[in-house]
């Protein structure tokens, strides 16, 4: 029998409605955490598993209570500890690190105060030994120059570094038991997968215990022993990691993980269907029952409890999983065809380049602008008709600036945007006419940025109707309604305003705006990014739907891979305002032959423990681009003398199809890949 | 994404009541803004029908009752003319409700306008105008408001404007700063992405958004207003007598109230009362649409 | 930082002659000039020649207002027409007296803003929060003159406490001055308490909800110490500049709180010189309350800059 370092019985925490109800977000969570071991929570938001994390150290938020049970720590519960009880515990022998390190760093204190404060707590080393220790906790975190950093206010950090900064400080204490509140996501990717990577090792070094949680299933497989997945307030299955991403036992496990995009698997994910419960609908059946294809009448009448599983340490909460050994998981819905190279071209950016810097008044003079640290340079792509073309690269590689300038909002410094055959887009929105602009579209982000919130949905979806076709009364009603409809909405959204819509229905009715127009070519900026992984993969599916229903052109801009992977056919590859490598999605996923391409999918995760990321190169952050030679040339593992930083790097095609710009050739760069 | 689960559990609590409703259920749910509109509201009512309800003429002077204590004729006594003081309370309200109010009216629309100008345009000409905003806030309001009470008279037709103006410059700041977070939120950029034109981008995505702020600060600024049309009449340069006014009838009974207190204190509850349910309403409307207005300073 | 500095001076000085001029102007296009207010409009040639030389006003406008500036520079504010007397002298011992005032008003209202304004953050809905707010609430709405009015009433008529009126002349010493303070330094500092306690709550509270102040609490950091070192310094600093503004959009108040103690500051001049139409005055003090306005805020932005490291590191860096 393993040691227990923390169990939770029964645990049940909610909050006091407006009409006095209480309601229950944790509902009678019972598990332990055994020495040594890291166990991921994983759910989508609102599904308590931050709650959850916060009770482990006795701590809930403003509003939140316990309504009932216990988490015992040392025989103690810590949901009964007194405050003063409670301070030489957290820090100390439990620590958190939390989600947002820049918000958690407190911003009038240096970074070395932050570190000492935890060891003055909860140490007896005196001030000498204190600022060795600091120096030794923050080159453990693998922060540059210690020293340096101790001097430094937390705004002074990038994410990557605040977040290290975090870990250190949770580090301090030397804990028992380490809690992470999704601390790698709002990284990019090639820092998320450091971050792990550190983590691990302070897991094997410490043989302290982590409880890691996140909605990501890649980063909880690279780090969890065992995996809890956590449903409306409930935990729904807990079991080993292998156990739990291959072979899921509940239905909403196995519908997460497929709806999850994974760059091993071309095509679209599957999505389920509907929305998580609200916490205070109280059924007296399964939460998932809603949603769930195995669903019998007994789940609606009864609930289940997590039971164990006779033949191994797996616990589910369902009637049914049994049903699902023979349900076969990673089964993609639709694969997208290959498309048709004769299709007419759609639009075409020949040779544009974008600053965001203000020109010197010398330069304006002689009407030209200086070469250095142009945000996006060089980019020449031409997208036909009917194809999704993917911009992919991290925070910084210019992927939405490109689609800014596109749209006309934000001037193109150098070359030009032509749009179908033979237009020549002004490079300001103001110029276009209004067949032009109703040919362009735009999908932001985040659904609750652009839609206006003071306007009904009706309203929303009449303003392109109005402006591009002038339609009004009665007909301008039946378009909004069939727009609804194309975007599988009910007519009674029509008078809701967006703070009354789920995340997903928000992007459906940002999708139908764009629609509205009857567009050649959509704009998606990020638009999956701040939705949950079932929700994501239903938006994917609709925008799949809409495209083969009616023939239009993305242009899809992400920093998720795996999302790429799933919706486009062809993908162009961005660092710093450059293209690195621009080809058909299933070569450049198959053989990525740029460096960076390289490094960018190598750090991708996977929600499989055994599919480990590789660190290729180092991850800095890069404020500007370099003036001269290749963009990558500051973080490439292969650079190969002076050429990368004086010659701007020459396209080679490759006989799959992908153009790369690189000095190396491109047979060898092939060859020399693991 | 912090608190995201308190977060989403609230959005579901909200029925589908359109904005309106919405604001006045929320004003109304809360006591102090229950309290503060009942009051104000009871205040509208008294400044219209006092005329028809008050028991006495409010100028009328009658040696013979001078300072009498409250009794069953005069409820609230007489002053040192032998005037009902019960009349003279309820009547006292109309002309300070009057004037702020269209004082109000005037402030939000200049103010208003400017500031949603200022903010969209930016550039030289906001900084030019923040700048004299700025420095007609340096010049105490007291002063400002003295010198065009000395010069130009104390009649409506002066005080209305010259309130409105000076009222204005803070609704002037609120809507620029507010007109600065719409413009920089996406839907904006939707909208122009789309193709709109500026007008209707003013109109139909800017103003409902910057509305709320304004009207907030507005409510706000007819408190002040109000403050500083009783001081004004305080000092002796507001209405002139036999008018009733709250200011003046401090004013006049406060040399006598070591003897007769209760010629100032109905008019001292009058107006407290006012401004008091004037704010208490504002913090309620304020809340109700999810505006902080204790970060911002009077000014 | 010092250009940051420098341009936030620049501001100060751009706004003080904008004030001047605003000012100058304003008095110029109203009827009349300061001498037919001052004498009444149907003053006599003769006298009102003799008047119009004495303040220059038969030279263009624009003449005057460089001469009027460049005298101010100076010191020299101008000649009461009232008091017969070099303006300066009257005001510097009017000014003296307001100082008192309000300093004191400031140092009883800071530190008294800034504790209450915390433990209303700290017990936020509870009874202390509820208790001081609405006291804030009320002593913040009422008009100064109705809280001085009800002050005299009670302390000094009521209870007999002290004396209601001051009765002193402008050109007593601070220490005669003092005892007559202590009403008018009440009521001022009411007002000035509440608005700045509800700005203090406002802004703690905002930081005891941040991740921050969370991360301290699991840290193990001790409640009094993470108010201390994590939530106050945050706390207070945004609050540094509407204290400052505040304080400056108090001066009306001021005025009249002067005029109900009957108190020889320089609010009580402001009535005073309008009554007695004595615009030479009243553009005098228009000048300096513009000053104290202005100079208040610039401490408030110098202050913020020094204690703010996110203001101080991003100038000397870039």
């Amino acid at each position: 029998m393993r040691e227990i370092i923390q169990s939770i019985k029964n645990l049940s925490i909610g909050f006091k409605s407006q009409d006095g109800r209480e309601i229950a977000i944790l509902k009678n969570i019972s598990t332990s955490i055994n020495r040594g071991e890291t166990v991921g929570i994983v759910g989508e938001s609102g599904s308590g598993k931050s709650t959850l994390a916060l009770a482990m150290m006795g701590f809930s938020k403003q509003g939140l209570y316990p309504i009932s049970g216990e988490c015992i720590y040392k025989s103690k519960n810590l949901l009964d500890l007194s405050d003063r009880e409670l301070e030489k515990i957290r820090g100390k022998q439990i620590a958190m690190i939390p989600q947002n390190a820049g918000q958690s760093l407190t911003p009038n204190l240096k970074i070395g105060y932050q570190v000492e404060e935890t060891l003055k707590l909860h140490t007896k080393f005196d001030a000498n030994e204190r600022s060795i220790k600091i120096t030794e906790l923050l080159n453990k975190v693998r922060l540059p120059s210690p020293s340096i950093m101790a001097q430094r206010y937390p705004h002074e950090l990038s994410g990557g570094q605040q977040q290290r900064v975090a870990i250190a400080m949770a580090l301090a204490g030397n804990p028992d038991l380490l809690l992470l509140d999704e601390p790698t996501t709002g990284l990019d990717v090639t820092t998320q997968a450091h971050v792990l990577e550190l983590l691990n090792e302070i897991a094997k070094d410490t043989k302290t215990s982590m409880v890691y949680v996140s909605h990501d299933l890649g980063a909880i497989a690279q780090v969890s022993h065992r995996v809890i997945v956590m449903y409306a307030g409930e935990i729904v299955l807990d079991g080993d990691v292998r156990q739990v991403l291959r072979s899921p036992l509940h239905p909403y496990a196995h519908g997460l993980l497929n709806s999850i995009p994974k760059l091993s698997l071309p095509g679209l994910p599957a999505a389920m269907p509907g929305t998580p419960p609200q916490p205070d609908e109280n059924s007296k059946g399964c939460s998932f029952y809603e949603r769930c294809e195995l669903a019998i009448n007994k789940c609606n009448s009864s609930k289940p409890e997590l039971k164990s599983l006779s033949n191994s340490q797996t616990k589910v909460r369902c009637f049914r999983h049994d049903k699902l050994e023979e349900k076969e998981l990673n089964k993609n819905v639709d694969l997208i065809l290959p498309q048709n190279s004769n299709e007419k071209r759609v639009l075409n950016l020949d040779n544009i380049s974008i600053t965001y810097a203000r020109q010197s008044i010398l330069d304006q003079i002689l009407n030209r602008f200086s070469d250095k640290n142009i945000t996006v340079k060089d980019i020449d792509i031409d997208i036909k008709k009917g194809e999704t073309i993917a911009l992919v690269g991290e925070s910084g590689s210019g992927k939405s600036t490109i689609l800014k300038s596109i749209a006309g909002l934000l001037s193109i410094k150098e070359g030009q945007i032509n749009f179908k055959e033979d237009i020549n887009l002004s490079p300001d929105v103001r110029n276009r006419t209004n067949s032009q602009l109703r040919g362009i579209q735009l999908i932001f982000q985040n659904p609750d940025e652009s839609l206006n919130p003071s306007h009904n949905v009706e309203e929303i979806l009449s303003q392109p109707l109005k402006l591009y076709f002038g339609l009004n009364g009665k007909e301008l009603k039946k378009n909004i309604i069939d727009l609804l409809k194309k975007v599988r909405l009910s007519e009674k959204y029509l008078y809701r305003y967006p703070r009354q819509l789920s995340g997903g229905e928000k992007q459906r009715i940002a999708v139908a705006r764009a629609f509205a127009a009857k567009p050649d070519l959509i704009l998606c900026d990020e638009v999956t990014s701040a939705l949950d992984v079932s929700v994501q993969a239903a938006v994917l599916k609709l925008l799949q739907d809409l495209k083969n229903e009616l023939g239009t052109t993305y242009i899809f801009v992400s920093h998720d891979l795996a999302v790429v992977r799933a919706i486009s056919d062809r993908v162009a590859v961005l660092y710093q305002g450059r293209l690195c490598e621009i080809g058909p999605s299933s070569e450049v996923y198959k053989y990525p032959s740029h460096p960076y391409t390289e490094v960018l999918l190598g750090a991708v995760l996977e929600p499989d423990p055994d599919l480990k990321p590789k660190l290729a190169a180092e991850d800095i952050v890069e404020e500007k681009p370099p003036e001269n030679g290749c963009s990558f040339q500051g973080r490439c593992p292969r650079v190969i003398g002076e050429k990368c930083f004086k010659e701007t790097p020459p396209w080679q095609i490759s006989n799959q199809g992908n153009a790369i710009r690189c000095h190396i050739n491109i047979k060898d760069l092939l060859k020399n890949q693991s | 994404m912090k608190n995201t689960e308190l977060e989403t559990i609230e959005e579901k609590q909200i029925s589908t009541f359109d904005r309106v409703s919405e604001v006045l259920i929320a004003i109304f749910s809360r006591p102090s803004g229950m309290i503060g509109f009942s009051i104000v509201i009871l205040h509208i009512i008294i400044a219209i029908i006092s005329p028809l309800i008050v028991p006495y003429d409010y100028k009328e002077i009658n040696s013979l009752i001078m300072l009498k204590p409250p009794n069953e004729t005069f409820f609230f006594g007489t002053d040192q003319l032998g005037r009902d003081v019960f009349t003279r309370t309820l009547m006292g309200g109309r002309i300070a409700l009057f004037v702020t109010f269209f004082g109000t009216i005037i402030a939000i629309a200049w103010g208003g306008f400017v500031g949603i100008f200022c903010g969209l345009v930016g550039g030289k000409i906001d900084d030019i105008v923040m700048r004299i905003i700025d420095a007609f806030l340096a010049i105490p309001w007291i002063l400002a408001m003295l010198l065009i009470v000395v010069i130009l008279g104390t009649s409506t037709q002066v005080l209305i404007p010259a309130l409105g103006f000076f009222y204005g410059k803070g609704i002037v700041r609120v809507a620029r700063a507010a007109t600065h977070d719409v413009i920089a939120r996406d839907f904006i950029m939707a909208a122009k992405a789309r193709g709109h034109g500026n007008f209707s981008i003013i109109w139909n995505e800017l103003l409902p958004n910057v509305r709320d702020a304004i009207m907030v600060e507005g409510a706000m600024r007819w408190s002040w207003m109000l403050l500083a049309f009783s001081s004004l009449s305080f000092l002796g340069f507001g209405v002139s007598p036999p008018t009733p006014d709250w200011g003046l009838m401090i004013s006049e009974g406060r040399g006598l109230m070591s003897f007769a207190y209760w010629s100032v204190i109905a008019p001292i509850v009058a107006l407290s009362s006012l401004i008091i349910g004037i704010n208490l309403s504002a913090d309620a409307f304020a809340k109700a649409l999810g505006i902080d207005r204790t970060q911002k300073a009077p000014v | 930082m010092f250009l940051l500095i420098l341009k936030r001076l620049g501001l100060g000085l751009i706004t003080i002659i904008l004030v001047s001029v605003i000012i100058f102007t304003g008095v110029e296009v109203l009827p009349g000039d300061a001498c037919t207010s001052f004498l009444e409009r149907e003053a006599k040639g003769e006298l009102l020649e003799i008047c119009r030389e004495k303040l220059g006003l038969n030279v263009p406008a624009i003449e005057r207002y460089l001469t009027w500036s460049y005298n101010a520079l100076n010191g020299d504010l101008g000649f009461s027409l009232s008091g017969q007397k070099p303006i300066s002298e009257i005001i510097s011992v009017r000014i003296r007296n307001s100082l008192v005032l309000a300093f004191t008003a400031i140092i009883i209202g800071i530190p008294l803003a800034i504790i209450l304004g915390i433990i209303t953050a700290l017990w936020r809905d509870k009874l202390p929060d509820i208790f001081i707010s609405t006291i804030a609430i009320f002593s913040m709405t009422i008009p100064e003159f109705i809280s001085a009015t009800i002050l005299i009433l009670v302390v000094a008529i009521w209870l007999n406490w002290l004396p209601g009126i001051v009765i002193v002349s402008s050109n007593t010493t601070i220490l005669e001055l003092l005892p007559n303070i202590i009403l008018p330094v009440i009521a001022i500092s009411m007002v000035m308490t509440a608005h700045m306690l509800r700005m203090v709550r406002s802004n703690i509270i905002q930081v005891l909800s941040s991740d921050y102040v969370q991360m301290a609490k699991l840290k193990g950091v001790p409640y009094w110490k993470m108010v201390f070192v994590h939530v106050l310094p945050n706390g207070l600093l945004p609050a540094i500049n509407i204290i400052a503004l505040t304080i400056a959009w108090l001066l009306g108040g001021v005025v009249v709180t002067e005029v109900v103690f009957n108190y020889p500051g320089l609010g009580r001049l402001v009535i005073e010189s309008i009554s007695d139409r004595d615009l030479p005055v009243v553009q005098a003090l228009a000048l300096i309350l513009a000053l104290i306005y202005v100079g208040v805020n610039l401490t408030a932005d110098l202050l913020t800059l020094l204690v703010n490291p996110r203001l101080r590191t991003l100038q000397i860096r870039k």
